[in-house]
């Protein structure tokens, strides 16, 4: 490199000598939290990508729920399901489960990553810290939905035809519902810096939420408090969305139909899925607000 | 790699008022009860390497983590690459680089795709990352290694990458906080080449803190921290000649004739130590010269030995760092980092 160096003279402030590569990063901005978003999106991608056995033992728990519980209580229930196989019934409720619980792993990764100090590579970084936390939303909700289409890849095996159109609208509603499971796990884990405290909690939200949401099984003639319990539980107003899209794909009887896809009332008033959905959107939002205010000051 | 008038040799010393790269004026950190910080100023000007030397829980890494922006003062003020530290956090934040003590790489992902996170994180064209990601690996000697998961790694090449990942964006100031400390004697003495290469590489301020005192000589200048108070800052040798006076050591045929002949000409009391003659001078090399010439004694050997900064430290506090270590209790700021928060 040729030497023109000419020092400054000693009146004048000196200019900021250029670096030998001088890299001149780009300015805060929206620009810079888009970037924010888009890089710790593609991390989780990456990251579930390299963990195949993350990726197969959740994808063990819904077969459970759906083939060894579903198949061995069918015969007992057959008499409340109106003809319909229960694993039939089930489904839904299996797909809604398959993306919770990779979505809560998604957040946990917020605990690993304070753990394994990576987090504060993010913190210090110079975008909104709301762009990191939208990111690991986003992050949890494509690789959860990921999850969620091995599941319905099922389909045939209980009775549910495939269509093009149902794949779009479950995986529209399962991206919805990890985005919400996921922010509210990002808002746990910043408070929950230990990972066994954090999968305990885990184990004890999600079981109870999972049960009250009707998942498993029918909403209709259920005991007053288990029914106030159940409009309580923002899981409900995603899984009812699922399983209508999926029953309207399979023949059902009008009894059956009434018995197995009663719907959600308020007070007597039959919820809209339309107003069911915003239910899940207002929830989300909620969280992720609150996520966010947590991480500006974590 | 277009370079517009590199100035390749070590920067000059500039006024510390027109170009610090690092300006701190009454910094002040509580936490609870305990004032970690206790308002301190310095200055420290572009090109210059900056040490922070104390032991344990004197304030450093929480200095330091006021200066990252990752903590925010109680009191003062502090402008780091000519931005306020809470004004124009993002502003600083795109212009330091951070290697901690701890370790903050993702072990799940290879090196180039932490360097990648990185650089997208801090914006970095992407026409210039390739070049700037090999450019940086290479001085680490990672570069061979690029692809492989950074779980694999030694703590060592660990270190390494996180210095390349802190140089990525072309930061003016690069924050090092211990970056030797838990390393073997090797590595910790590779990672000062790899800082040396650095400095005359690029045109980079870089402030470290370190309580290992043979490490603080490699600055330019050090600032001595002790219970949240500087308590000297100076080039390392103006530090040590405040202590006091360098040890010049003789060999000699005739010891007593040569103890005689110091009395005599320089007034100077030796003694006999280490089987040699033994005198403590101030400015021991200037002192070599007039040595040979008025001694009239024949002299084989001359060696010099300056006091080290374990003795400044010990003239400033009264205390080995060592010692001071096993009363401060730990670092105020891991104990903040553990509890609540």
């Amino acid at each position: 490199m040729a030497s023109t160096e000419t020092r400054p003279a000693a009146t004048a402030a000196p200019p900021q000598t250029p670096a030998p590569v001088r890299v001149v990063v780009a300015p805060a901005g929206w620009r810079a939290d888009l970037r924010g978003i888009k890089v710790v999106w593609q991390r989780e991608l990456i990251r579930f990508w390299r963990d195949k056995l993350r990726i197969v033992t959740a994808l063990v728990q819904p077969l459970i729920f759906l083939f060894v519980l579903g198949g061995g209580l069918s015969h007992i229930a057959s008499g409340g399901t109106q003809g319909v196989d229960l694993r039939t019934f089930m489904y839904p409720g299996v797909l809604a489960m398959a993306v919770l619980f990779t979505a809560m792993f998604s957040a946990a990764s917020v605990v690993w990553d304070r753990e394994y100090g990576f987090l504060r590579e993010m913190l210090v970084a110079p975008v909104r810290r709301g762009s990191i936390v939208l990111g690991k939303c986003f992050g949890g909700a494509t690789v959860a939905s990921l999850q969620g289409l091995l599941v319905m890849a099922l389909a045939p095996l209980v009775h549910v035809p495939y269509s093009a159109v149902l794949v779009l609208e479950v995986l529209a509603l399962q991206l919805l519902l990890a985005f919400m499971i996921t922010a509210f796990g990002v808002m746990a884990a910043v408070r929950v810096r230990q990972m066994q405290a954090f999968m305990a909690l885990m184990q004890m939200l999600v079981m109870p939420l999972l049960f009250l949401s009707g998942a498993l099984f029918p909403l209709a003639g259920l005991p007053r408090w288990l029914e106030v319990l159940n409009r309580f539980d923002p899981l409900t107003y995603a899984v009812n969305p699922i399983r209508t899209a999926v029953f309207e794909r399979i023949d059902l009887t009008p009894a059956a139909r009434a018995a197995l896809l009663p719907g959600i009332t308020w007070f007597g008033w039959q919820v809209p899925i339309a107003v069911q959905v915003l239910v899940v959107v207002g929830f989300a939002l909620a969280m992720l607000s609150v996520a966010i205010w947590e991480f500006r000051s974590a | 790699m277009s370079a517009t008038a590199g100035d390749t040799t070590a920067p000059a010393p500039v006024d510390p008022a027109a170009s610090a790269a690092v300006a701190v004026r009454g910094l002040v950190k509580r936490f609870g009860e305990v004032e970690a910080v206790r308002g301190i100023d310095l200055d420290v000007a572009g090109g210059e390497t900056f040490g922070f030397l104390g032991p344990n829980g004197a304030g450093k890494s929480t200095t330091i983590s006021m200066l990252c922006t990752l903590l925010r003062p109680d009191g003062g003020s502090a402008r780091v690459a000519g931005h306020d530290v809470v004004a124009e956090r993002d502003d600083v934040r795109r212009n330091i680089g951070l290697v901690f003590q701890e370790p903050t790489l993702d072990g799940y992902l290879s090196a180039a795709q932490n360097l990648r996170f990185h650089a997208e994180l801090y914006g970095v064209p992407k026409a210039v990352v390739p070049e700037r990601m090999r450019l940086v690996l290479e001085m680490v000697g990672l570069w061979e290694r690029r692809d492989s998961l950074v779980q694999t790694y030694s703590g060592g090449m660990k270190r390494r990458l996180e210095i390349a990942r802190g140089l990525l964006h072309a930061p003016r100031v690069l924050f090092l906080d211990e970056p030797t400390v838990g390393l073997d004697p090797q590595t910790r003495s590779s990672i000062w080449g790899y800082i040396e290469q650095l400095k005359a590489a690029e045109d980079i301020t870089i402030f470290l803190t370190t309580h290992y005192m043979d490490e603080a000589e490699h600055c330019d200048r050090i600032a001595i921290m002790d219970q949240g108070r500087l308590i000297a800052l100076d080039t390392p040798e103006a530090l040590k000649a405040s202590v006091g006076k360098d040890r010049v050591q003789l060999q000699v045929d005739d010891a007593q004739a040569a103890i005689d002949a110091l009395r005599e000409r320089f007034g100077l009391e030796a003694t006999i130590a280490e089987g040699h003659v033994t005198v403590a001078v101030a400015g021991g090399e200037e002192f070599v010269p007039r040595l040979f010439a008025e001694l009239g004694v024949p002299i084989r050997g001359v060696s010099v030995a300056r006091p080290s900064l374990d003795d400044v430290f010990m003239s400033y506090t009264g205390t080995t760092i060592r010692d001071a270590e096993a009363a401060g209790g730990g670092d105020p700021m891991l104990r903040m980092m553990r509890g609540r928060h």
